[in-house]
């Protein structure tokens, strides 16, 4: 990067707002052209938001665009395309049911006598392909071609359309290892052509190995822009986590080794994780980190039986069991809080003290009903024991703040007295206070025998609570960290690859 | 169990309401609309003959509520009557006793709600388009059963279930009055009812809580195609013969329409079967107000429209939101933004 070079794009105090929140605040971005600049943050950072203010999605409420020094205000995002600002989502927005041809070509097909010509806009189609290094036929339709494919037509739309900024919000997330290297070859001739590719991502290796530099956002916040060839992937982790490199030691006494309650062998799905092996013992809590889309989720998911894994084996006690779905799972008393309560936890219009009694009276059947007084007494104990704030139990639990949901949904799992508990960012999105209870709560369980596996983007938490961490990376359980080696900057080492240090 | 009352009073006020209302024009256009009369061991009256008449749509309101509570909808509940009838015809025609012939249409009526709730729950086929299909086979399979004809038949037992009376009161009514109760305690009594509306609401988060969805959907729709076959049933002994042509004929959007006036949401949830029983009864008064005022048969249809239209502008969020903006700001001291605000907000 020439540093005489001037920039294409240039954004400067970039500032959006919405309702309570702050989405962007003072935001710098500069782009040259030939440049790849990979925008870096972990959910909620303000990166879809920026991304928003330059195709014209969303009004900025505050600071200037420049396009070639000229300061621009699209206001929509068929404007920035005219400005030369195009952008590829990872749902491929094209028609899938027209041909690859049409697709190129909608909306300004090569006209002769007033009508389309099919064979001029076929040659053309295949000319712009072939620039592209694919030779597919261009009257075949676009569902035919796999996703990879199908994402490199709507980057060649793009850059016919617009030509000067080129915005990929992560393209890769759904593509195995060959379509990533047939993309990034596209992205590297886009790049001699003179673009300026705006590159999104959550996979840390593809960033490095394609990306020139890397701005990472952080609460609305720009943290930094690094030039990715002098910098570690142990920075840019740290940065987008916004976590000291402090070595606290981890000094609480080792868990007594309670009984192996269960074994996962040779566990997984494909394209969804790598098949893994997991113990887990009674009074232990395995942690699961990585950064978002590492497979965290997916591992408790699959655990769960929500997803069906498609190879390995589960014992329970040492005895063979099958975790088809939730059901099987909730029959051998496991239980899951998962990630995102509002579609996958709570029943919005059901009542506070029905969604507690909701997983115990699912696996009761539906001819037993529980009776009134009972689930009363367990409702009010949880209540009181989760110190849960309502106005009434009958109340719908959607208009509880999102902290009492959460609390909610753990007495939903707790009244089923499980002997594994499966807790997905069990403190995401939720106030100081409550925070502190949940980690207490998950320390009292474990003292009382429960196995616990927790997936937390939080490392100090993890840190807090975990006896033992696994550290995810691309969809893969790459490291398992123990004892004294559970700290912070482990885990952020382990998450960018690097060597663990061994604890003194 | 009186606070159970008290809520049940509650969620069904809007409709006992609206009921009053159109009997009360049911009275207006015929003041002899309330008299009840005791003759030839049977009670007759114009009320008897709206809770006779209305028994096939309650009957259907009572499967449909349940489908519609799991974001689902039921479009072959009149073909199904269709069927239902046929079968029973036929068996009494080829000489068994009305009993079989009962217990066959209700099979046959079961039969179809699980053809229902396999493409619904197993298949996940969207419930409009999957009951679609049996929408218009169901009549070819009714015609194909009579061959084609109306098939008469003389049975007494059949008869009786359709136009007989027991104790005086016409069987429909106790039929539709008696699976309604029934049907009400289970889903209450049982923890049924809790499950359907947690499906409905969020099928995602009821299956990650162990929820058998896929066998609850199916048993709404069977539950369903069984009160189809009931009022089926009850239409074909009504009027001694099953006509696979018209009998049940666009019965489900009556059906559908009971269950909206009872202020079930099309989207799911939570359900309450006796409004949807009310709402049905509306439907039969607003008909029977058309017939009593002896207005011109060609004005029916339009003069339904526009009172169903009323029922549900008044029970609409958005006109209940401009109600309530209007009572407050007809209270004594009005704040100056106010007038403007209620010009804004009921333009």
């Amino acid at each position: 990067m020439a540093e005489d070079m001037r920039p294409v794009l240039h954004c400067t105090g970039i500032s959006k707002f919405f309702p309570g929140a702050i989405a962007l605040d003072e935001v710098e971005l500069e782009l040259y052209p030939g440049e790849v600049h990979a925008l870096l943050g972990e959910n909620g950072a303000g990166k879809s938001t920026l991304i928003k203010c330059l195709t014209g999605a969303y009004r900025r409420d505050g600071g200037t665009i420049r396009l070639d020094g000229e300061e621009i205000a699209p206001q929509s995002t068929q404007a920035s395309q005219d400005l030369g600002i195009g952008t590829v989502y990872q749902e491929v927005n094209l028609l899938p049911n027209l041909t690859v041809a049409e697709n190129l070509f909608l909306g300004r097909q090569p006209m002769r006598r007033g009508f389309i010509s099919p064979r001029r806009m076929r040659d053309m189609a295949r000319e712009t392909l072939s620039e592209f290094g694919l030779s597919i036929n261009p009257d075949e339709p676009l569902s035919a071609y796999s996703v990879a494919v199908q994402q490199v037509v709507a980057i060649a739309r793009a850059v016919a359309l617009s030509g000067k900024v080129l915005i990929l919000d992560e393209p890769t997330a759904s593509l195995d290892h060959d379509e990533v290297e047939l993309l990034f070859s596209v992205i590297r001739k886009l790049k001699d052509r003179g673009l300026a590719i705006v590159f999104i991502t959550h996979f840390l290796d593809q960033v490095f190995a394609i990306s020139d530099r890397a701005t990472v956002l952080r609460n609305g916040r720009v943290v930094g822009t690094r030039l990715l060839g002098e910098t570690s992937q142990t920075e840019i982790v740290t940065m987008m986590l916004g976590r000291q490199l402090e070595s606290r030691i981890h000094d609480r006494a080792p868990a007594e080794a309670g009984k192996t309650l269960l074994q996962l062998c040779d566990f997984g799905r494909r394209g969804m994780i790598d098949p893994f092996d997991l113990d887990v013992r009674e009074g232990e809590v395995v942690g699961l980190a990585g950064l978002l889309g590492s497979g965290r989720t997916e591992t408790a998911n699959l655990i769960f039986g929500a997803v069906q894994a498609d190879q390995g084996t589960v014992l329970l006690r040492d005895r063979k069991i099958g975790l088809g779905n939730p059901r099987a799972a909730i029959a051998h008393r496991f239980g899951l809080c998962p990630e995102d309560r509002k579609t996958d936890g709570i029943v919005g219009d059901l009542s506070v003290r029905e969604n507690i009694i909701l997983a115990l009276q699912a696996r009761q059947g539906w001819f037993r009903p529980l009776q009134r007084a009972k689930v009363n007494e367990l409702v009010e104990a949880y209540i009181k024991a989760l110190d849960i704030r309502l106005a009434s139990p009958d109340m719908p639990i959607r208009l509880l703040s999102g902290d009492n949901q959460q609390k909610a949904l753990l007495a939903r799992w707790l009244a089923t007295n499980p002997d594994f508990l499966i807790l997905d960012e069990p403190t995401r999105g939720i106030d100081v206070g409550a925070h502190a209870e949940i980690i207490a709560l998950i320390e009292k369980l474990r003292e009382n025998g429960m196995a616990l596996l927790v997936a937390s983007s939080e490392l100090e938490e993890l840190v807090a609570y975990s006896t033992r961490v696994i550290v995810l990376r691309d969809r893969r359980h790459v490291r398992e960290l123990r004892g004294k080696e559970i700290t912070t900057a482990n885990i952020v080492r382990a998450i960018a690859d690097e060597t663990v240090e061994e604890p003194a | 169990m009186r606070q159970t009352l008290r809520s049940a009073f509650k969620r069904t006020t809007p409709q006992l309401l609206i009921l009053a209302v159109v009997l009360l024009l049911n009275f207006l256009v015929f003041p002899d609309f309330f008299s009840i009369k005791f003759q030839h061991g049977r009670l007759f009256g114009n009320l008897i003959d709206v809770l006779n008449r209305g028994a096939p749509t309650a009957l259907l309101c009572i499967g449909m509520t349940l489908v519609i509570a799991t974001r689902g909808i039921d479009l072959s509940v009149g073909a199904v009557m269709a069927i239902a009838g046929a079968v029973a015809a036929s068996l009494v025609v080829d000489g068994h006793g009305w009993g079989t012939a009962l217990i066959g249409a209700l099979a046959v009526g079961c039969l179809c709600g699980l053809w229902n709730g396999v493409l619904v729950a197993v298949l996940r086929i969207q419930p409009i388009v999957a009951t679609l299909v049996l929408m218009v086979a169901g009549r070819g399979i009714a015609q194909l059963i009579t061959e084609g004809t109306i098939l008469t038949f003389v049975n007494p037992g059949l008869i009786q279930l359709g136009a007989g009376t027991v104790v005086g009161i016409p069987t429909p009514i106790l039929i539709w009055l008696a699976l309604g109760l029934a049907v009400t305690a289970v889903v209450r009594r049982t923890a049924l009812g809790m499950l359907i509306e947690a499906i409905g609401i969020n099928e995602g988060s009821s299956r990650l809580a162990g929820i058998n969805s896929r066998v609850l959907l199916v048993c709404v729709y069977l539950i369903s195609g069984f009160c189809a076959a009931l009022a089926g049933v009850i239409v074909a002994a009504d009027i001694k013969g099953a006509d696979a042509n018209n009998a049940g004929l666009w019965l489900e959007l009556d059906a559908i329409l009971a269950v909206v006036i009872g202020g079930n949401s099309l989207l799911g949830g939570r359900f309450s079967i006796i409004a949807s029983l009310l709402g049905a009864l509306i439907i039969q008064s607003v008909n029977s107000v058309i017939l009593l005022s002896g207005m011109p048969p060609e004005f029916n249809l339009v003069i339904k429209a526009l009172i169903i239209i009323a029922i549900l502008v008044i029970q609409s969020p958005t006109v209940k939101h401009a109600l309530y903006i209007i009572r407050a700001s007809a209270q004594p001291i009005v704040p100056p933004e106010t007038p403007k605000e209620l010009k804004e907000s009921t333009q």
